[in-house]
């Protein structure tokens, strides 16, 4: 009972993080037809942006203020670098992105140093919320709850109940006719491109200080977030947010059970000394989004919302 | 210029260089300086340097200058072999090694191999704090000496500690998933197996090295095992990192580390660490010592302010390559590892001894606790490391046998 309570919880945040993650790299997957393996880059940004502002002044207005910034530079991407390769096609574009995400690495590690920077959530936030089984729940990580709903609800909002999101919508599908009629296409996608980067630094500001703020942190994070992608459907919000929890819940389940091999597979004769007998379902826990993305390319490649085939 | 005095102006700076070469010994530190290890790899730089500095102004080994070089193997075995033979291309006869017992198992292989192709430039090994415990047992080499207790010893420390207290009756294994995490977690299996039969083991688990960024998961399997101890051999981020999830969970399990002493994890788990997070290490900075070694804590924190004066055995082992080589008159690495045989040097928190059968240093040993009430407080907050009654551990009492079978060179 208590794992099961504890892999729910840790496994919606942490499910909504990699959403705040991976609705913008979907959002820009629509919109330029490649994935931008710069995005988890923008996501260290968001941290480090965060640290040095909260160092500054303090973590409400970094809260604020870095995902601007980093959606401020992801429209500098977008305009003067994205929008220059695109006349060369996509190879061009994903070799782009992807010598992005090293430059943005080398650049952090020059401008803060080779390992982690100290990011520490805020004092406000730093009590138990409440207590269960014996152990107390951080009130940073329900306020990382909040955060990520306000997100999520948000985004609905702007996409599917305003005239500038009908618009986006038209432009990421249509962009020639939404170009005939008047609309400034060029504009709208770096728009998007800036939301997106944003998005992604706004889950570098809560998720810096949780986990780990060091150079590293963009290419650890990178392939989970591609696992959310393609797993919900290339260019699905509603996929992406499915997928997102499935493989956050899947995650913390998975480090919560400490059955091996050996004694779920018994009954088949399987040994718990054996070398597979005593591999341990907890161990596997890095292992499964990787497992799940494998399998679904092969038995559903459009993922779970998906319209169309990788 | 004629050909001539360009080859005797060549001739001369060759001679030149060779004399500078000469006076210095260059040692190489292959260990993390970025990543997450980064840390752990930097304090005992910093520390091999500031050894190496007072060696050199108390007028050097032989008259000759240590030089201390770093080379980042991202905690890589097989990044650290490319830095090994960059050290030795670069003249460095000296390997200075200790973060992760992979690295090292593949530094002791390669040494062996270059020893044996290169007759007349061998390289010595000295492992600083890699301490599965093989490399002094089954996989002994006489290229290689340790300066750190190695995992049984400080388990043993550990389970002799918990054999007296009785209100521990279930203990809770955590490491990192690889040869080191292993070796722990089966002494630990093992010693308490034989101590306290009682004792139940409600988790046994191992976790993938730097790779986990938040323990909370882990953590909460732990209280909901009901736990009375845990027991881990995790060091640099990850000891950090679990810290920081058991003080965020509010944890009050007392945890029995071998590194509690990495940087943060004190300042992680905060008030909650008294009393509660202890580590087993060669010597702290609050016991009884010298109004010398007082000094030299003390210039470590200001020289080097990010960290605490933690890696002593960094002192040890230049030490103690310093005598050796002062015996033999020679920095020469045979005649080094020959007087390094048996070799007893007094230094701040006790005798500390070159086992000839193993290479295994052979010294005291102390289990210490965080307590508010400290003269040095570490991570540059108040909080700081306390012996627990009873927790000095002789060199005799620390020893482990070993079965080592050593081939040494004619």
């Amino acid at each position: 009972m208590e794992t099961i309570v504890f892999a729910l919880l840790n496994g919606v945040i942490y499910g909504l993080l990699l959403f705040m993650l991976s609705s913008g790299l979907t959002l820009i997957f629509s919109m330029m037809g490649v994935l931008n393996f710069a995005h988890a880059s923008f996501y260290m940004l968001g941290a480090y942006f965060a640290f040095t502002i909260s160092g500054s002044s303090s973590f409400w207005i970094a809260l604020f203020i870095a995902p601007v910034l980093v959606g401020l530079v992801g429209a500098v991407v977008e305009r003067y670098g994205l929008r220059k390769v695109h006349a060369n096609g996509h190879v061009a574009e994903l070799l782009f992105t992807f010598g992005l995400a090293y430059l943005i690495e080398e650049v952090v590690k020059i401008v803060y140093g080779k390992t982690s920077v100290d990011y520490r959530i805020p004092d406000l936030l730093d009590f138990p919320a409440f207590t269960i089984y014996g152990a107390s729940f951080p009130a940073y990580r329900i306020f990382m709850l909040f955060v990520a709903i306000g997100m999520l609800v948000g985004l609905w909002v702007l996409l599917k109940k305003t005239r500038a999101g009908l618009i986006i919508q038209a432009a990421l599908t249509h962009p020639h006719m939404v170009g005939h009629l008047g609309h400034n296409v060029p504009l709208i996608f770096m728009t998007v491109f800036g939301i997106g980067c944003a998005l992604a630094g706004l889950a570098g500001v809560i998720g810096g200080n949780i986990f780990v703020t060091d150079p590293a942190m963009a290419v650890q994070m990178g392939p989970i977030v591609f696992v959310v992608v393609v797993v919900g459907g290339i260019g699905s919000l509603e996929g992406a947010f499915l997928a997102s929890l499935l493989i956050g819940l899947l995650q913390n389940f998975a480090v919560g059970i400490s059955a091996s091999f050996g004694e779920i597979f018994g009954f088949l004769g399987l040994s718990t000394t054996s070398e597979l007998g005593s591999i341990t379902i907890s161990s596997l826990a890095p292992m499964l989004p990787f497992l799940l993305l494998v399998l679904m390319l092969i038995f559903r490649p459009r993922g779970l919302m998906g319209e169309q085939e990788l | 210029m004629t050909i001539k005095t360009a080859a005797l102006a060549a001739a001369v700076s060759v001679v030149a260089v060779t004399a500078a070469s000469a006076d210095t010994i260059k040692f190489a530190f292959i260990d993390p300086l970025s990543g997450p290890f980064g840390p752990s790899g930097e304090a005992a730089y910093t520390t091999f340097q500031l050894a190496a500095e007072k060696i050199n102004e108390a007028g050097g080994v032989n008259g000759d200058m240590i030089e201390v070089t770093g080379y980042d193997n991202k905690i890589n075995p097989k990044e650290s072999l490319v830095q090994l033979q960059k050290a030795i291309d670069s003249g460095a006869r000296y390997i200075l090694q200790g973060n992760g017992s992979s690295v090292a198992s593949a530094i002791i292989d390669a040494v062996e191999k270059h020893n044996k192709r290169n007759p007349g430039e061998e390289v010595l090994f000295f492992n600083y704090a890699a301490v599965t415990p093989a490399f002094t047992n089954e996989r002994c080499s006489f290229w290689h000496f340790r300066f750190d207790a190695h995992a049984d010893m400080k388990m043993n420390a550990i389970t002799d500690y918990i054999k007296g207290n009785e209100d521990i009756k279930k203990v809770y294994l955590i490491g990192q998933d690889y040869i080191f995490g292993e070796a722990v977690a089966a002494a630990a299996e093992g010693q308490l197996g034989e101590k306290r039969p009682d004792i139940e083991i409600v988790g046994n688990e191992l976790h993938p090295l730097g790779k986990v960024k938040d323990f909370t998961p882990y953590i909460q399997k732990i209280i909901a095992s009901e736990a009375d101890a845990v027991i881990t051999g995790n060091w640099g981020a990850d000891m950090q990192l679990l810290m920081k999830a058991a003080g965020s969970s509010g944890s009050d399990i007392p945890y029995f580390t071998f590194y509690g002493g990495s940087l943060g994890a004190v300042s992680s788990l905060g008030e909650a660490s008294i009393g509660q997070l202890h580590q087993v290490t060669e010597g702290i900075t609050n016991q009884d010592a010298s109004d010398e070694q007082y000094a030299l804590i003390e210039e470590y924190k200001e020289r080097f302010p990010t960290y605490d004066y933690y890696y002593h055995r960094a002192f040890n082992t230049l030490n103690m390559f310093d005598m050796a080589a002062e015996k033999a008159g020679s920095a020469d690495p045979i005649a080094v590892a020959k007087a390094l045989e048996g070799l007893t040097m007094e230094q701040a928190y006790g005798t500390v001894t070159m086992r000839a059968e193993d290479h295994q240093a052979q010294q005291p040993l102390f289990i210490s606790t965080v307590s508010d009430d400290v003269k040095y407080g570490v991570d540059n907050i108040d909080l700081g490391w306390k012996l627990v009654e009873g927790g000095e551990i002789s060199a005799e009492a620390a020893s482990a046998p070993t079965t080592c079978e050593m081939e040494r060179p004619e």
